[in-house]
């Protein structure tokens, strides 16, 4: 029996799409069966950070509206076998997955899989509400921005109101020197605010940009910190204890107990 | 049939004091009674148009008055004077409003972080152990003592209670209102503070925020029953 995730963030843009396609990637890589689900209907792109745009036949919404079945509608991944995706509508709307629908779908595919990573549309409306609904656990994508951090505020809100267990948070796009200078909120900051427990951190890295254009997920080569990152966060989620990678060469990021002195002084 | 006659001094009798006039109801009489003598007083009485506006204080001893019987009241008094009901004085409440009361001034724990978009709000004093996030809002008809962080917004006696306060262990609210006072924090980026609260300050005609151990000055009496067991 698999298990379901599902990446969420509230704010758009902060790499919901990516990190969906990263942690798949990565997943996949030590050997699990892993199937990506696109519910941003309308907007998809999952497919395309993936480079499996080209391949799709039916969708998401064919498959919930009856027109096909839906291992017709899954994509097997080109480079791995146990990596599969289901893409969503470009034509239709967003509350064209019903609830219903999803929790339906996700069954099924939890008897085949391992992991069903599902990549949420931002907002939170019927999508989003759709998209949570067949998912055991979450995971919260924020950059450190305000606002990326107060819509990241608003869905762990929003994710306590249901079943779920407590979602992880994962911190995308850190530039490191702007957190130094204290342009940009750092992490103890963030993860203070949300106060939920910190599963990731990802650099900001233009090798992700990069990979993301040419269809191959940046987790693929494994020289990059943010491919490092992403493998991590998957290890992670299998329940092993990856310490956080450092921002810099130097040792003493992460040195919790200094800065709680410090706020005192 | 019996006629109770009664002498019309003994059931209305008005005083004057220094904070105005005292307006007693006997309460052994009957409610139409006692309504019947008011009118007939206030009919007989004499009053200036210029007199400056009196207020009148009226007690009705262990008489019970229902709202509607208490705007009665007040309409036969303030008619053709510039006579103003300042208080109603009884011996005796409801038992709805004695819960009332013991509810509104309850403090109600909740153990959460209140996240934005969230809002918390309750009767009575508030005791939050968690965070108030930016954009969340905590709300309470007596006071607000938060442990942990307050971030967003917080509105003590929410339903005009100005001698409310709001305590946090860390102050950087966005907004704090207290009944209907509002302030802000400043358009700059602040650090916040550890263990202040703020209040009414009655001479500023503002909300202030000053270190904990100063409220034991500002705030004796922070319990709201025993007000209103003496104000009603």
């Amino acid at each position: 029996m698999g298990e379901a995730i599902v990446i969420t963030s509230g704010k758009g843009g902060v790499g919901k799409t990516t990190t969906t396609a990263n942690i798949g990637t990565s997943l996949a890589l030590m050997d699990k069966k892993v199937c990506l689900i696109d519910t941003d209907i309308g907007l998809r792109n999952l497919d395309v950070v993936m480079g499996l745009e080209n391949r799709i036949i039916y969708d998401i919404v064919d498959v919930i509206e009856g027109r096909c079945k839906l291992h017709q509608a899954l994509i097997k991944d080109k480079r791995f076998e146990s990596l599969s995706l289901l893409p969503a509508a470009q034509t239709s709307d967003k509350s064209a997955v019903t609830e219903e629908g999803m929790i339906e779908i996700v069954s099924t595919l939890k008897q085949e899989y391992d992991y069903i990573i599902i990549d949420c549309p931002a907002g939170i409306e019927q999508g989003f509400q759709s998209a949570i609904a067949a998912a055991d656990r979450a995971i919260v994508v924020t950059t450190p921005e305000k606002s990326s951090v107060r819509d990241g505020d608003r869905i762990i809100g929003l994710l306590e109101n249901t079943e779920m267990e407590r979602p992880r948070l994962v911190i995308n796009r850190i530039r490191n020197h702007m957190m130094k200078s204290g342009d940009m909120l750092d992490i103890d900051e963030i993860v203070q605010i949300l106060s939920i427990d910190l599963i990731g951190i990802v650099i900001d890295d233009d090798a992700v940009i990069k990979a993301s254009n040419s269809g191959e997920p940046v987790a693929f080569h494994p020289n990059t910190k943010s491919s490092i990152a992403y493998r991590n966060i998957a290890r992670r989620i299998l329940g092993e204890n990856v310490p956080m990678q450092s921002l810099e060469d130097k040792k003493g990021m992460f040195t919790k107990v200094k800065r709680f002195f410090g706020m005192r002084s | 049939m019996v006629q109770i006659i009664q002498d019309d001094t003994q059931t209305i009798t008005i005083k004057g004091t220094r904070e105005g006039l005292t307006l007693v109801i006997e309460d052994t009489c009957s409610y139409d009674e006692a309504i019947f003598q008011l009118k007939k007083r206030m009919e007989e009485a004499e009053f200036k148009e210029d007199e400056p506006i009196v207020p009148v204080h009226v007690k009705v001893g262990n008489r019970y008055l229902t709202e509607e019987q208490k705007k009665e009241i007040e309409s036969l008094i303030i008619t053709k004077t510039n006579f103003k009901v300042e208080s109603y004085e009884s011996k005796v409440v409801s038992k709805e409003d004695a819960l009332a009361w013991l509810d509104e001034a309850d403090v109600k724990r909740v153990m959460k972080v209140v996240r934005s978009g969230q809002v918390l709000s309750v009767i009575g004093d508030l005791l939050l152990l968690g965070d108030v996030n930016p954009g969340a809002t905590v709300k309470a008809t007596g006071n607000i003592f938060v442990m942990g962080n307050l971030r967003g917004i917080a509105h003590a006696g929410s339903t005009g209670n100005q001698e409310a306060i709001i305590a946090a262990s860390y102050m950087n609210p966005s907004q704090l209102r207290i009944a209907e006072y509002i302030s802000r924090a400043p358009d700059y980026e602040t650090d916040g503070v550890y263990m202040e609260c703020g209040f009414i300050h009655k001479e500023e005609d503002k909300i202030m925020i000053d270190r904990l151990q100063a409220l034991s000055h500002i705030r004796k009496d922070l319990r709201g029953f025993e007000r209103r067991m003496k104000n009603g």
